[in-house]
């Protein structure tokens, strides 16, 4: 039984009257965590992870919304929805539905491994999966995250050393608190993004332990920056915000830093390979351990993900969706994040 | 090889010249003699022949990694870049290695001797003691250059540094043909023999584009102006009887120009004039596409050589008498040079004519013209400039004429490779011919990086069909394609090959339908092919 269809307004399920992450103005709209090309602006009704609910009103505006816990189950015209973690950012969740017997789940955005500010990915027994496969290729392998943020604390003590001012380019929502509450606070002090330092504001109300930072201001002088790490959105990257910052080395922090070509592209000083993402391995790991009988593929190498499932005896289809994984955060997506006010 | 991969590796991750400088800098002091050679020859395109079929390594990267070829493919075409694409599907390191660049070096020149399993072994063992960084530096001493970035001035400007030389002696040194097989550091670079060096060329002077109006140069009496010639740039090298000849691009050409060889005994002994290899016959130029029949054929048979012969214009005269005038000035060097091509009675070598407008304006107007001549601009070079070491802005200035255009339709898009790695940068467009559309150049520069991301939005909403690499997309985007010359051709579909085809500007006002045909293409063809 199909109790997902997939339309040009977004993931549909007939049977309960709802919308999962939708990209065009619904009626009741189910979401699977708060970035810009997951959860849109115009839903009539929203139903989402506690923990996203900040975020969501302070990008969203008044909405109206409710949220679930972890485990949690909402009746929607019958249809069981319930959301497990998903271990993409804080508040992410994979969205299960059940009826008549029949299970779904659809994966939203999700890698495996802790990365010690979102609560860790949960496999979920279903029949039909619906995974995102941004960096569906096996040559996207990520290392241990200590051993990315060891060559970042190296790299800080290095440009500190000279007098520089360190500025790492990250999502201010998910991957800023990756790094915020990784990276060693000893080095010297944490400047802020006004983007960055809203998003912490948000995610504390929901009970996010972050350390000691500051927000950089018109008035925050100059010498501030000298040997500061600074973190800020990729939407800051060449702009007049960044200027007052020099002299600076930059790195961006994003999966797709793992290939020559895209980092070349991105003019950085440096790339940190890090992901909020699922790698091949761990996309292998998620669509095994969801015991699926059919496997569904929307954002990222949708074709070749799914043909391979195919070589590995599973059935599985490519969907073309609306979302664009990490593409924004090297200034690649369609619809950039509004981050920079 | 740790301490190249961490080299390379320092120098991909910086645009900064200077930085790559100081990496290079830093890892010449501290390499053996053998890993420098290595470096100077690999950085500057002496790589060795190709030692494993590169078909072999995607099969057997493939096996190791447990995937099938075709995924191994389709990442190919998603990373752009063989090398890269096994370092990163290979399985985790098992082992470590101490060899040195050298070392693997001297390995891969041994596979030639070795049977396909023995290479299959070797290659297997060396992967798997390598971490990420040497695997892919490993992967492209075997597959191609490296693209980081690093040109051969700043090599030498690394090398100048290390050694504690003057730019111009080692760029000197580095000319000509040598390779780590039958040079070493110290012979090369630190005490060279000049007896071996008879057939040593210097580098050439390069000529920057002018971009502005010629009227900021000042005065245009201080100004030789000749016409730019689209041949072959070549250095013309007499000394004790023996006569060279070399390309641009550093090969020794001699064999494959007997019109060229037989000057050796029509000029004055111990001279090296630089010039332009040209199709010419009955009094006038060729059109490119004839001296296109003489590249790459080590033999000329008599009839290619009656078809298409060619003759050297001399621009400049570097050494006369056994010594270099390179620091004597443009004038000086013009009148030695008219001397020698006035004397010799060879006729295959003639003298870049001296044009000698009055004013810039009139200088503009032979440049309009300056394809009727078969010539692509004017050079501009300042009449007391020494000779110097590549591209320098201030004294020679090339001003060509706008190259010709055509507004076509993109037709299909393939990703690119190095820096646009995983965009569609390359594209193949189309004229007109009734209701079909023909295709009828490829280009893959000239829009800027923000062009060419949304040019690539609009190939992934709009593909029609997916051969591997390649899309087939809508016919809906109009370019202006410019190219410097044409010519027909019974390879392409279109009947006509184009000569550097580009892309000059997106055309959002046109429509497809607006876009030009193949008639106009062939008038074209026959306005500059008679």
């Amino acid at each position: 039984m199909r109790l997902i269809e997939f339309t040009d307004k977004g993931l549909y399920c007939p049977q309960g009257d709802f919308f999962i992450d939708p990209w065009r103005p619904v009626d009741k709209a189910v979401i699977t965590h708060a970035h810009a090309d997951h959860s849109k602006w115009g839903m009539k009704s929203y139903l989402t992870h506690q923990k996203s609910i900040p975020i969501m009103r302070h990008r969203l505006g008044e909405i109206n919304v409710a949220g679930l816990e972890y485990g949690e189950e909402r009746s929607l015209n019958g249809v069981k929805v319930s959301l497990f973690p998903a271990g993409h950012i804080p508040g992410s969740a994979q969205v299960r539905i059940e009826y008549k017997g029949e299970v779904w789940v659809i994966t939203g955005d999700y890698k495996l491994i802790d990365d010690g500010v979102s609560t860790p990915f949960e496999p979920v027994k279903c029949h039909s999966l619906v995974t995102e496969s941004t960096f569906g290729l096996p040559v996207y392998k990520w290392k241990p995250q200590r051993e990315v943020f060891s060559e970042m604390n190296q790299w800080w003590r290095e440009n500190r050393e000279q007098g520089l001012a360190s500025v790492i380019l990250g999502y201010s929502l998910g991957k800023a608190q990756r790094i915020l509450c990784s990276i060693d606070p000893g080095i010297g002090p944490i400047l802020l993004h006004g983007a960055i330092h809203n998003s912490n504001l948000a995610l504390k109300e929901s009970g996010l332990v972050l350390p000691e930072t500051e927000l950089i201001t018109k008035d925050t002088p100059k010498e501030k920056y000298r040997g500061a790490l600074i973190i800020a959105p990729p939407s800051a990257f060449g702009s007049p915000w960044m200027k007052k910052l020099k002299p600076y080395k930059v790195g961006t922090a994003s999966g797709w830093m793992s290939l020559r070509g895209a980092r070349r592209r991105r003019n950085v000083d440096k790339g940190f390979v890090l992901s909020d993402h699922a790698d091949w391995n761990e996309l292998n790991q998620a669509v095994e351990a969801s015991e699926a009988e059919k496997v569904y593929v929307t954002h990222g190498y949708t074709n070749i993900f799914s043909n391979w499932l195919k070589s590995q005896g599973i059935d599985a289809e490519p969907v073309v969706t609306e979302y664009e994984g990490e593409l924004s955060e090297i200034g690649e997506g369609t619809n950039q994040e509004k981050e920079s006010e | 090889m740790k301490d190249f991969g961490e080299l390379i590796l320092a120098l991909d991750a910086t645009t900064k010249t200077n930085d790559k400088l100081d990496s290079m800098v830093a890892f010449l002091n501290s390499a053996t003699d053998a890993d420098k050679l290595w470096f100077v020859a690999l950085l500057s395109g002496k790589r060795p022949k190709r030692p494993v079929k590169t078909s072999l390594l995607r099969e057997w990267a493939a096996e190791v990694s447990g995937i099938p070829l075709w995924l191994l493919e389709e990442s190919y075409h998603v990373v752009g870049d063989l090398a890269e694409t096994v370092a990163l599907i290979l399985p985790e390191v098992t082992e470590t290695s101490d060899k040195s660049l050298d070392d693997r070096m001297q390995d891969l020149l041994h596979l030639k001797t070795l049977e396909e399993e023995e290479v299959k072994a070797y290659m297997l063992s060396a992967w798997a003691e390598m971490n990420k960084t040497e695997r892919f530096v490993f992967n492209k001493l075997i597959t191609g250059g490296f693209r980081i970035g690093v040109s051969q001035k700043l090599i030498v400007r690394a090398l100048a540094r290390n050694l504690g030389e003057e730019e111009n002696l080692i760029a000197h040194r580095l000319m000509g043909d040598w390779s780590p097989q039958n040079t070493t550091f110290e012979k090369l670079l630190v005490e060279p023999d000049e007896n071996e060096n008879l057939s040593r060329p210097y580098p050439f002077y390069l000529a920057y584009p002018l971009e502005e109006t010629p009227s900021n140069l000042g005065d245009i009496d201080e100004w030789q102006i000749e016409y730019k010639w689209d041949g072959i740039r070549g250095q013309l090298i007499l000394r004790d009887g023996e006569i060279f000849v070399w390309s641009r691009g550093e090969e020794l050409v001699t064999e494959r120009f007997p019109e060229l060889e037989k000057l050796k005994d029509f000029l004055p002994t111990d001279c090296v004039i630089d010039g332009e290899i040209m199709g010419y016959k009955d009094g006038f130029p060729l059109t490119f596409n004839h001296l296109q029949t003489r590249i790459g054929r080590k033999k000329v048979s008599k009839k290619i050589m009656a078809d298409s012969p060619v003759v050297m214009i001399a621009y400049d005269l570097l050494e006369k008498d056994g010594k270099d005038l390179r620091e004597t000035s443009m004038e000086v060097r013009r009148e030695l040079l008219e001397g020698i091509v006035k004397k010799t009675a060879a006729d295959t070598l003639l003298i870049s004519e001296k044009i000698e407008p009055k004013t810039w304006e009139k200088a503009a107007e032979l440049r309009e013209k300056s394809r009727e001549v078969l010539s692509e601009g004017l050079m501009l070079k300042r009449k007391n400039s020494t000779y110097k070491v590549g591209r320098k802005r201030g004294d020679w200035w090339k001003w060509k004429v706008d190259p010709m255009s055509i507004d076509a339709v993109m037709i299909y898009a393939m990703r690119g490779h190095g820096r646009r790695a995983n965009l569609y940068s390359d594209y193949t467009f189309a004229v007109w011919k009734g209701e079909e559309l023909v295709p009828f150049a490829k280009a893959y520069s000239g829009l800027t990086d923000k062009e060419m991301q949304s040019v690539d939005q609009f190939v992934k909403k709009n593909t029609i069909e997916r051969f591997g690499p390649v899309r087939s997309v809508k016919p809906e985007l109009v370019f202006e394609i410019g190219f410097e010359g044409i010519a027909p051709s019974t390879r392409h579909k279109s009947g006509i090959a184009l000569r550097f085809p580009r892309i000059l500007r997106r055309r959002e006002d046109k429509k497809p339908e607006e876009a030009n045909t193949l008639e106009d293409l062939k008038g074209i063809l026959k306005l500059y092919n008679t």
